[in-house]
C-alpha cells in the first residue's frame, strides 16, 4: 500500500512539473489516437449511416461480420496490420512499420467496426421510426442515410468519443506495429506496460493517471453534450440544436 | 371531373397477414375520400400505396402523370432542426433551392399560424403544434393530392379542432388552389364534417364506397353492407 501511495505522490509530482517525457508521450497517444478516430470516423460514420438505411441481399451476414468485428483483439488487427506492412507484405512497400503512420493505420482499423457498428444500430432505428415519412418527402437512401445520421449528431458524436476511447486505451496493436521506440513510436499504454515491467512504477503510474484524466475527460464530455441535447430538445439553446437555423 | 387515381385489383400482403385484398378505386379531382374501418383493416396500407410507399403485390396503380402528392402521418417526424427549417425540408427535397424553400417555408407557418415559432426548435413543440408544421410542410408543396395517416388521432380536443380547420380550407382551396384529400379517420363526426366520399374496409376489402350522405344514411349503408352499417352504429353508440 506504501508502494502505491509513494508511486501515487511521485506520479502527481510528474504530472504538476509538466514532466517533458511524460508529456511527450501523452501528446504523442493523443495524436495517433485522434488520427486514427477521424479516419475511421470519416468511413465509418458514412458507411454504417448508409448500412443503416439501405437493404440488399446478404446485408444480413454483412452485419453479422461486422458486429463479429467488434470483438477482434487489438493484438490480433496489430498482427494483420503488421503482416501487412512487414516488408514483403502486400503494403511493405510504403515503408510504414513501427512508425506513428502503422499505429494511426492499426488504431484506424481497431475501432472501424466499433464506429460503424454503432453508426448502423443508431440510423437504423431512426430509419425505423422516420425513413418513411423521408422517403415520403422524396428522401432517395443515401440522402436518408445522411439526414437521420445528422439528426442523431448527438448520438453519433457519442460514437466518435466511445472510438476514442477505445483506441487511446488498446495496447496490443500499437505495440506490435509501431514497436514502442522510445522517442519514436512511444505511447501512454506501451509505456505503463514498459515502465511496470522496469519497475519504474511512479512513472507508468502517472502515465495511467493521466490516461484515466482522458477517460474522465470523454466521460464529461458525453454528459455534457446529453445536456446540451437535452436543453436543445427544449427550444432553449439553439446554437447547437438549431444549426441548420 | 378529372381522374387523379385507379387501383385495379389491388393486393398486399406482408407475409402470411392480407393487408389489402382485391381494391378497385378511383380518385378524382376536388374529392374529399375518408377511409374508415376498425384497426387493421388496411387504411394505412391503402394510404401507403396510394402514396407509393408501398408496391401492391398484385392489381396494378395507374395515377396521372406528374401527380404531385404529399402525406401526413399520425406523428408527424420533425428533424432537429428549427421549424421554419423542417418545413423547406419538404420543398428542398422536392428539388427548390434552399433559400427560397425557407422563404415559402415563412408562408407556410404564417398560413398554419406558427410564423412566430419559426426559429424555435420544432422537437421543442406540442403535439399539435408538430402536426401543424407537417401541414404547413404539406402545403408548401402544393400537392395535387393529399394523404392523412389518422392526422388527429394522439391530439386533444383543442388542437383536433385546428388541424381539422386546416384540412377544410386546404381541400377547399381557400388561399391556392383546391386539394385532393384522402384521410383515414376513426373519428365518424370529422368524416361526416370533412368527407365528400367515405369507403369502409374490411379485412383489407373494400365493403363500402358511398357518398358521405349515403355513409350515414342507415338504410342505404345496410344497403350495401351490413358490415359497415354495424361499424357505423358501434362507432356512434
Amino acid at each position: 500500500m506504501s508502494t502505491f501511495s509513494q508511486s501515487a505522490a511521485t506520479a502527481l509530482q510528474l504530472i504538476g512539473s509538466f514532466d517533458p517525457a511524460l508529456w511527450t508521450v501523452v501528446g504523442r497517444s493523443l495524436l495517433v489516437s485522434g488520427l486514427a478516430c477521424l479516419l475511421a470516423c470519416g468511413f465509418g460514420l458514412a458507411l454504417g449511416a448508409w448500412l443503416g438505411v439501405v437493404r440488399f441481399r446478404g446485408r444480413g451476414a454483412c452485419l453479422t461480420v461486422l458486429n463479429t468485428l467488434l470483438a477482434v483483439p487489438s493484438v490480433v488487427v496489430g498482427l494483420v496490420v503488421y503482416l501487412l506492412l512487414s516488408r514483403s507484405g502486400p503494403l511493405g512497400y510504403l515503408g510504414w512499420l513501427f512508425s506513428i503512420q502503422a499505429m494511426v493505420l492499426a488504431q484506424a482499423l481497431l475501432v472501424l467496426p466499433v464506429v460503424t457498428a454503432l453508426t448502423r444500430q443508431v440510423v437504423e432505428d431512426a430509419e425505423r421510426g422516420h425513413g418513411e415519412q423521408l422517403r415520403s418527402l422524396g428522401a432517395g437512401t443515401t440522402l436518408r442515410g445522411a439526414m437521420l445520421a445528422w439528426d442523431e449528431r448527438f448520438a453519433l458524436l457519442m460514437v466518435v468519443i466511445a472510438a476514442f476511447g477505445r483506441a487511446v486505451s488498446e495496447v496490443g496493436a500499437v505495440m506490435i506495429v509501431g514497436g514502442n521506440i522510445d522517442g519514436f513510436t512511444r505511447v501512454m499504454t506501451t509505456s505503463i506496460a514498459l515502465e511496470t515491467s522496469k519497475g519504474d512504477l511512479p512513472l507508468a503510474l502517472g502515465l495511467g493517471l493521466v490516461l484515466l484524466a482522458v477517460v474522465l475527460l470523454l466521460n464529461a464530455l458525453i454528459a455534457l453534450l446529453r445536456g446540451w441535447r437535452q436543453r436543445a430538445e427544449n427550444g432553449a439553446m439553439p446554437s447547437l440544436a438549431g444549426h441548420l437555423a | 371531373m378529372r381522374r387523379l387515381l385507379r387501383l385495379r385489383e389491388v393486393g398486399l400482403r406482408f407475409g402470411a397477414v392480407t393487408a389489402l385484398s382485391g381494391v378497385d378505386l378511383e380518385l378524382h379531382a376536388g374529392e374529399r375520400l375518408a377511409l374508415v374501418g376498425s384497426n387493421g383493416s388496411g387504411k394505412s396500407s391503402l394510404l401507403r400505396v396510394l402514396h407509393g410507399l408501398l408496391a401492391p403485390d398484385t392489381g396494378s396503380l395507374a395515377a396521372e402523370p406528374g401527380l404531385r402528392q404529399a402525406m401526413v402521418f399520425q406523428r408527424p417526424f420533425m428533424l432537429r432542426a428549427s421549424v421554419q427549417n423542417n418545413v423547406a425540408l419538404g420543398l428542398w427535397l422536392a428539388g427548390t433551392g434552399w433559400s427560397a424553400a425557407r422563404g415559402a417555408a415563412l408562408q407556410g407557418l404564417e398560413r398554419v399560424g406558427l410564423r412566430a415559432l419559426a426559429g424555435r426548435s420544432a422537437r421543442a413543440l406540442s403535439g399539435g403544434q408538430q402536426q401543424r408544421v407537417a401541414l404547413a410542410r404539406a402545403w408548401v408543396r402544393q400537392p395535387a393530392l393529399w394523404l392523412l395517416d389518422e392526422p388527429t388521432a394522439s391530439l386533444d380536443p383543442h388542437a383536433k379542432r385546428e388541424i381539422e380547420a386546416l384540412m377544410a380550407a386546404f381541400a377547399k382551396g381557400e388561399d391556392s388552389r383546391p386539394m385532393t384529400m384522402v384521410f383515414a379517420s376513426h373519428n365518424l363526426g370529422q368524416v361526416k364534417r370533412l368527407a365528400s366520399r367515405v369507403i369502409y374496409l374490411e379485412q383489407g376489402r373494400v365493403l363500402a364506397d358511398l357518398p358521405v350522405d349515403d355513409f350515414f344514411n342507415a338504410q342505404r349503408l345496410r344497403a350495401v353492407s351490413g358490415a359497415a352499417d354495424l361499424f357505423v352504429k358501434g362507432e356512434l353508440a
